[in-house]
């Protein structure tokens, strides 16, 4: 029981911190509960299709289909985030500004709650579709069910609630800093997810290493710890990088970066030509 | 940030020939009764590898390596590839992960 608990804990506890995050990123968006829910349903009707059908998509495109899947998802979760970081640079100082006067949530018509749907439902799928195939797998091998459905409910709450526990601590953070924090923690968020992508096209022999480790912090900090593992989803440590994950990392931040600056660069300078027109 | 981007880029441009397109070897490993047969394989370094791995138990099991940093879900009664190396010489572990007390193996890398 114990066994089943910690693994459906490993798994949910990604989709779990990358909820919370989302769900702090659009803070101050009255319906973002909404939006954020429907993901979570997308995600698990998902991954229970994907975990269906996992032998015909690992068969399929010459036995990568799994990677590409894999890579795949999490490529658009990376434009998605990204795509969201760089709308709040143009936006996120006019939202925080409204909802400090009005002193509580704002509905603002065009942010990209839509996004945030995808990133839910994308991280759910993911994470997901191993935890439903790695239940089947106990099931199917002769564990007791009941044993297996307490051990699997404890991991989906201890996940959850550490979940919400990250969601409480980031609203410690002040509200005219809130969402630069934010968008730090999604720009490296979204570097890990598009290293991890990197991982699996070389897994599938699509992309070279490069170089197998460029360092091996394992003996200091192992991925598989818990600390490890926490920083290994929320800003992409890696123990052991190969020299194309690196690449995929800092080609992210660099590229969202200049996104992201080009943007609140554009807003600051219409704003200027507002009020100077007023 | 950019100088540093672009010395990388070089970088991994001069280990392409050495990382990029070794020479592949192909080796089958079987998954039966949540073991893995053999249990251990050897790889020369420098050389790419491409596993195949058989899974004859009617559960799915997933192949996980935190020292090659390879996880792949290979269904019941069917087989799946993963690509590995080209390696630096050493010993490497890989588990499975829905079996993990006994689906063990390793990798050696010579």
């Amino acid at each position: 029981m114990l066994g089943a608990a910690v693994i459906v804990f490993r798994e949910v506890l990604e989709a779990a911190l990358i909820i919370a995050i989302v769900m702090g990123a659009s803070r101050g968006v009255a319906a973002r509960g909404r939006w954020i829910l429907a993901g979570t349903i997308i995600g698990i009707l998902g991954a229970t299709v994907v975990a269906a059908f996992t032998g015909a998509i690992a068969d399929a495109l010459e036995g990568r289909g799994q990677e590409l899947l894999n890579a795949s998802v999490l490529l658009a979760a990376v434009l998605m985030l990204g795509w969201h970081n760089v709308w709040m640079s143009a936006h996120g100082r006019k939202v925080a500004a409204d909802m400090k006067r009005l002193g509580h949530d704002v509905s603002v018509g065009a942010r990209p709650l839509s996004a945030m749907l995808i990133v839910t439902a994308l991280a759910v799928l993911r994470e997901g579709s191993e935890t439903v195939l790695f239940l089947y797998s106990l099931t199917a091998s002769g564990t007791n069910p009941m044993m297996l459905l307490s051990g699997g409910l404890l991991g989906l709450l201890a996940g959850a609630l550490l979940g919400a526990l990250f969601y409480r601590g980031l609203l410690y953070v002040p509200l005219h800093h809130f969402f630069t924090f934010t968008g730090w923690i999604i720009l490296l968020l979204a570097a890990g997810l598009a290293a991890n992508a990197a991982g699996y096209l070389t897994q599938a022999g699509l992309l070279p290493s490069l170089y197998p480790q460029v360092w091996d912090s394992s003996h200091i900090l192992s991925q598989e710890s818990f600390i490890g593992q926490l920083l290994h989803i929320l800003i992409g440590y890696n123990d052991r990088p190969t020299a194309m994950q690196l690449l995929f990392y800092l080609a992210t931040i660099a590229t969202m970066g200049l996104l992201m600056r080009g943007a609140g660069w554009r807003a600051t300078q219409t704003s200027v030509k507002a009020g100077s027109a007023a | 940030m950019k100088s540093k981007l672009i010395g990388l880029l070089l970088a991994s441009a001069l280990l392409l020939p050495v990382y990029g397109w070794a020479e592949t070897t192909e080796l089958t490993i079987v998954i039966k009764n949540h073991r893995f047969d053999p249990a251990e394989i050897t790889l020369p370094a420098g050389k790419k590898l491409k596993l195949v791995i058989d899974n004859q138990d009617a559960t799915p099991e997933e192949f996980e390596s935190h020292d090659l940093g390879r996880e792949k879900v290979v269904a019941g009664n069917s087989k799946a590839t993963v690509w590995i190396g080209p390696l630096k010489p050493g010993t490497y572990s890989f588990f499975g992960e829905y079996h993990e007390a006994t689906a063990k193996g390793r990798l050696i890398v010579k």
